[in-house]
């Protein structure tokens, strides 16, 4: 093969290519992970770099001034002349910088370039965000006690038993749809069918607030079967109009083989269809995990603030609101929040794989 | 209707089909009907007053969740199938997408309907006022700065999403690392709006002075430029700043979708194209894009439903000030916070007519493909 040379050669370029976009891509979440295990105080004053080895000035000779030095004329420090801004900056002179160290003493400190290689880092964060952080109360008589703040692992099985089935739901329904509206005729199929994918664009907050009371009269608030409900709808048309255009793309044989054989349209969908349907179900499964597990208003608004039910991205958002700028505890619970779908998603990937239905999934 | 013939159960040799409908089948579907509504409801009943362990109840609700559905479907469909042939062929079309209509209607049709209807009211809905409401939106300065970038948004957002989408699925297929650079351009989707709004905060994070806490002026100033406020000060590029945030988080959603088409180009066709000396760009322009052009569509119009609705960014990155401001921003904020119901409904009618063409679009292109 004259061929194969040339395509060991572009197939470097292609990984070279690759690479740089893939370290783009990452380096934003790569700050994230770093400051996750930075202290409070460090994540506010320097860039989350700086935790790698680098180089900092640091502290060096201090050279004396007279006392008598006229801070608004030029100041003259080893036969060169500063100004006083220019000294309360820092200002590089020979490859050192030369900045106040104490300005009324008149003392000026010659900092020299020195590698800092001991990044401060501290699980601190994390152990903070999981069991809660703990408060120092002072009693009126004087005693102190100390509470801890609810943790993230309630939250955490919360958000599973909520996204669990409402994954499901929707993308066994979904399918059951789909199928019909691909594969079987009955009067309104079409008129159905277009009012499902005109549903996509409805900005659910516009369904808030109607469902809400509905939810109220029939005792379905706070209730995981409402949430599931909630979700399943809001999710449903995507996921309809995703698994339509994939299996009105299955071959029509298999079907008709099947009905040669005498099997029902149930015994279809479910022996032949869902088994076929893997990969789609795999990648539209993965979506609708992630939207339910990320969501936030749908949550906030159904299920309320009872600790009890709360997820975990109402956790998070707590952070953000009750504690103010708390980046610290916002960092590590942003991070423990993404490790589940990261999980799903490197547990589904195998489903992508070649060639597993030939061309079927080129709708 | 097009091309592809439908089925239909006459293909099976019905030879002793009942042709009337027993009692039997009657007082056995009302009997499947009335059961499933009993357990289900019981079962809601014992969780909505269970004090099990919460991981116990936990693992229970799922099981329910997801059996229930399907028992449901099953139980449903077995009722039909005591009746003769030609009730059932009309009837399972209707079981297999019930629930999804019924959830549907109730959950978002209705709730639609609702807002359609408000829409030509005053504020507090109490007054009939037509179409003014229309009006006032074309005439409102700010309602046309969140045009404006709305049309930015869905413009710049899903070109961007679909063609680096499609340039790292093809480019992953053919490297030597794909599964670890699919899972790294895939991460972003995982994480959840208010997580990636903390994750850009500290890359566009301005603050006067040398010592920056933000990559990107960390890298301005590095070069010796001044550093910028990317988010607030540049208008309107502070637009584009924003935009950058959703193409890092949905082009993972374009890749995987297109990496699985791209799978599904027959290999033979690609091996006898290369014989024929076709080289890559010829062969993707030839082969692959033709072939997945179903896959693209899909893709694209998700993309454009998603950035017209695009709300969390803005609000979590700068709450719409600085000229940032999109329709669903003001929806919400006329819907929730000035309770001005009449205006704030008329914004999602105009989302949901602005996205009619790409709507009309799909379904033209399901009718192509004989579907409809």
């Amino acid at each position: 093969m004259a061929g194969k040379k040339k395509r060991k050669g572009s197939k470097t370029i292609v990984n070279i290519v690759l690479g740089v976009i893939c370290f783009i891509w990452l380096l934003p979440t790569l700050g994230l992970f770093i400051s996750s295990f930075r202290p409070a105080a460090d994540i506010l004053q320097t860039g989350w770099w700086k935790a790698f080895p680098h180089q900092e000035w640091k502290a060096g000779e201090t050279l004396q001034l007279s006392k008598d030095v006229d801070l608004r004329e030029p100041i003259e420090v080893n036969g060169k002349t500063y100004t006083d801004e220019q000294l309360k900056a820092g200002v590089k002179a020979d490859g050192s910088r030369l900045m106040w160290e104490n300005r009324r003493a008149r003392t000026i400190n010659q900092q020299e370039q020195g590698w800092k290689m001991t990044p401060d880092l501290t699980l601190d964060n994390y152990n903070n965000v999981l069991s809660g952080k703990e408060y120092k109360l002072k009693q009126a008589d004087g005693s102190e006690t100390v509470q801890k703040g609810t943790g993230l692992s309630q939250a955490f099985w919360n958000t599973l038993t909520i996204a669990v089935p409402a994954t499901v739901i929707p993308v066994l329904i979904a399918s059951f749809a789909a199928y019909a509206f691909a594969w079987l005729r009955f009067p309104g199929r079409r008129t159905l069918f277009v009012i499902i994918i005109a549903m996509l664009v409805i900005p659910i907050q516009v369904a808030l607030i109607p469902v809400l009371k509905d939810y109220t009269a029939l005792g379905l608030n706070g209730s995981y079967l409402g949430i599931w409900l909630a979700h399943t709808a809001f999710g449903l048309p995507l996921v309809t109009y995703f698994m339509y255009n994939f299996i009105s793309q299955l071959p029509k044989d298999l079907f008709e083989s099947a009905f040669m054989d005498g099997a029902s349209h149930f015994t279809i969908f479910s022996r032949l269809i869902l088994p076929l349907s893997v990969p789609a179900l795999a990648s539209i499964g993965i979506f609708q995990f992630l939207w339910v597990w990320n969501d936030y208003l749908v949550s906030l608004i159904f299920i309320g603030n009872q600790p009890s039910v709360q997820v975990m991205s109402m956790k998070i958002a707590d952070l953000v609101g009750s504690r103010g700028n708390d980046w610290h505890l916002l960092t590590s619970a942003a991070f423990i929040s993404m490790l589940m779908p990261l999980a799903i998603f490197f547990l589904l990937q195998k489903y992508f794989v070649r060639g597993l239905m030939g061309g079927s999934l080129k709708g | 209707m097009g091309g592809q013939s439908q089925l239909q159960p006459q293909m099976k040799p019905q030879l002793k089909a009942k042709q009337t409908v027993s009692l039997r089948a009657v007082l056995l579907s009302l009997l499947v009907l009335i059961a499933n509504v009993v357990v289900n409801g019981s079962i809601f009943l014992f969780f909505r007053d269970s004090t099990l362990n919460p991981l116990l109840t936990a693992v229970l609700a799922v099981l329910w969740g997801v059996l229930g559905v399907y028992l449901i479907y099953y139980t449903l469909t077995w009722a039909v199938e005591q009746y003769p042939d030609y009730v059932r062929r009309k009837v399972l079309p209707y079981i297999f997408i019930g629930p999804a209509v019924i959830i549907l209607g109730w959950l978002l049709v209705l709730p639609a309907l609702r807002t359609l209807y408000l829409s030509f009211f005053n504020a507090s809905s109490e007054k009939f006022v037509g179409l003014s409401n229309y009006a006032a939106i074309f005439s409102d300065h700010l309602m046309a700065t969140a045009l404006r970038n709305n049309l930015l948004w869905v413009f710049v957002g899903t070109l961007a999403c679909v063609a680096f989408g499609l340039l790292i699925a093809i480019l992953a297929d053919r490297s030597s690392y794909e599964k670890l650079a699919k899972s790294i351009i895939f991460m972003p989707m995982a994480i959840s709006f208010v997580a990636a709004g903390v994750i850009w905060k500290f890359v566009y994070y301005y603050q006067p002075g040398d010592e920056q806490i933000g990559l990107l002026n960390a890298i301005v100033t590095y070069f010796g430029g001044e550093p910028q406020a990317w988010t607030s000060m540049l208008q309107p590029w502070n637009n584009f700043f924003l935009i950058i945030i959703l193409i890092w988080m949905q082009t993972g959603f374009a890749m995987v979708i297109f990496s699985a088409a791209i799978k599904g180009v027959p290999d033979d066709i690609l091996e006898a194209a290369r014989v024929d000396g076709a080289n890559e760009v010829k062969i993707f322009f030839g082969i692959m894009i033709p072939y997945i052009s179903a896959t693209i569509l899909t893709v694209t119009t998700t993309i454009i439903v998603f950035t017209l609705k695009i709300f969390d960014v803005v609000m979590v990155m700068t709450g719409g000030q600085y000229d940032t401001e999109v329709v669903a921003t003001q929806f919400y904020r006329q819907f929730f916070m000035y309770r001005n119901f009449g205006y704030g409904s008329t914004l999602a009618i105009v989302l949901l007519i602005a996205v009619l063409p790409v709507i009309i679009i799909n379904l033209r292109q399901f009718r192509k493909q004989g579907g409809f």
